[in-house]
């Protein structure tokens, strides 16, 4: 995502989410947002079948 | 006076049941010790003095009744800031907590060891809300680390690293999320030990993601951690995701030695992106243990990333609240990150959840030919506080979230894993990892490379 595609998905999120973001801080955000759309495509590209469930880790 | 502060637990237990010591000399040895080293340190933001000079006089007073004496008789400990302590605000690392009512219970680990005899002296640094692999803090000043103190102790259990590697206490607690024991251990020179996810309950203690939160003791010694950890185990009722088995004490089979285990080391991933220092550990464990044969750990990259996506946002969840109300109380850093982990879309969450499923059952077939497998903990020695990157495989890197990058991957399936030290210049560490409830072979493998003198917790020169 571009930094503008960023602001426009942070501004949006924000005012869905009732969060005042200061513009002292939309930088810092907007770069962790972009580590968190660098991580996705490692999850969201990996194969699953539609029948994959999440489960509790271990059962005693 | 003899100086205690460098005694194991075991041994001063064992002085104090005998009554060559006790255990009121034990504590008030132990609170000069703090008044002396803490300033430098930073790692106690709280000490319990009253509350454990009580706790001494009723440990003495059971000796002098002819009571049975716990395994822990008389031993000073501290936990992390984020555990309840009957009578204080649980801080957790923030400003905003410390406003809130005192806790009106302990947890359940602080009355297990007590019940052992231990003495609690108070709580511990960490950074906000745990989320954080640094031990700097904002709101209280950075941990740091004994043995140079321009640097970090690692984090977020950074006081419970500085602590025991100071000789402040024995014994500490910590929490684990993506790797907050392990990390200081490591980087401080400790033993560390994250339990089996499920296997110490994490009543009365604040959270931070509850898919992955485990709580678990540093030591300078295998025989101090088991001994802890022995005196923890049990289930509580109040932690849903504690596993209702029978306690599996460890302290009896720590001595068995390794003959007959299979121990491979980590490839692919847990090879790459470290300094030479932590290189250099694994590979003096993997010769120490005779390790011929490596296996990869599948998808620990992408298991990396699904960690963090579900730490962001289960970290957010539970902050959205203050996030909306009190932005500004945060720590900068911490507050900005969780801001982006609120945003996060939740098929995102949920696909990294479906993932975790297939990684866990993927990783655990490893365990089918193996019984523990070796892994660096951090990628390097202590960095400097304040300092904010790194170079790995020659790619400049944020310190901050990269510490983790071999811790977070085992955490996010909840195995058990030792930390062990290796001493140097800077200690480093390595990860002893086995499957599902095996904690006593990690800590077999543990005690054996302690016993050959391989993991050391070397003790910090001091002015």
């Amino acid at each position: 995502m571009t930094d503008a595609e960023l602001d426009a998905f942070m501004d949006a999120s924000a005012a869905a989410l009732g969060i005042s973001i200061d513009p002292e801080w939309r930088a810092s955000v907007r770069a962790n947002l972009a580590v968190v759309f660098r991580m996705a495509p490692l999850v969201l590209d990996f194969p699953l079948d539609d029948e994959a469930e999440p489960a509790p880790v271990f059962k005693a | 006076m003899e100086d205690i502060a460098w005694h194991s637990a075991t041994a001063i237990a064992g002085r104090v049941a005998t009554g060559a010591l006790t255990a009121r000399a034990v504590t008030e040895a132990a609170l000069a010790r703090i008044e002396a080293r803490n300033p430098v340190l930073n790692a106690f933001t709280d000490i319990t003095a009253e509350r454990a000079r009580a706790q001494a006089d009723r440990v003495d007073a059971a000796r002098a009744a002819g009571r049975p004496m716990g395994p822990l008789s008389g031993v000073p400990f501290a936990v992390k800031n984020l555990f309840d302590i009957a009578g204080l605000p649980t801080r957790a690392g923030s400003a905003i907590n410390r406003t809130r009512a005192p806790a009106a219970y302990d947890s359940p680990l602080i009355t297990r060891l007590e019940a052992a005899g231990g003495v609690l002296l108070g709580a511990l640094n960490m950074g906000e809300y745990a989320y954080d692999f640094t031990g700097e803090n904002r709101h209280d000043g950075p941990s740091r680390n004994p043995h140079d103190l321009a640097r970090m102790t690692g984090g977020s259990s950074g006081g419970s690293g500085g602590a025991v590697a100071g000789g402040l206490v024995p014994l500490a607690l910590g929490s684990d999320t993506n790797g907050s024991i392990r990390v200081p251990a490591a980087l401080c020179g400790l033993f560390g030990l994250k339990p089996t996810y499920g296997r110490l309950p994490r009543t009365h203690s604040f959270p931070f993601v509850g898919s992955f939160d485990h709580l678990g003791p540093l030591a300078r010694s295998v025989e101090d951690l088991a001994a802890a950890y022995d005196a923890m185990q049990g289930h509580d009722a109040g932690d849903p995701a504690c596993a209702d088995r029978p306690p599996e004490p460890v302290s009896a089979s720590l001595g068995k030695g390794i003959a007959g285990l299979r121990i491979a080391r980590a490839g692919g991933y847990f090879r790459r992106s470290m300094m030479p220092e932590a290189a250099h550990a694994v590979q003096h464990i993997a010769d120490a243990l005779g390790i011929a044969s490596e296996v990869e750990i599948p998808e620990a990259a992408r298991a990396r990333a699904a960690a963090f996506l579900i730490t962001t946002a289960e970290g957010a969840a539970l902050h959205l609240g203050r996030l909306r109300t009190r932005p500004g109380d945060f720590d900068p850093d911490v507050r900005d990150r969780l801001i982006a982990g609120a945003m996060v879309p939740a098929s995102l969450v949920i696909q990294a959840q479906k993932f975790r499923r297939w990684y866990r059952d993927a990783v655990l077939r490893l365990f089918e030919h193996v019984d523990a497998i070796i892994a660096p903990v951090t990628p390097c020695p202590a960095p400097l506080l304040g300092q904010k990157t790194f170079m790995l495989d020659g790619v400049e890197l944020p310190v901050r979230p990269n510490l983790g990058i071999f811790t977070q991957p085992i955490s996010f399936i909840g195995l058990p894993v030792a930390a062990v030290p290796v001493a140097g210049t800077l200690p480093t560490g390595v990860q002893i990892i086995t499957a599902p409830w095996r904690e006593d072979i990690a800590l077999r493998i543990a005690r054996h490379l302690e016993a050959a003198g391989i993991a050391v917790a070397q003790r910090p020169q001091e002015p």
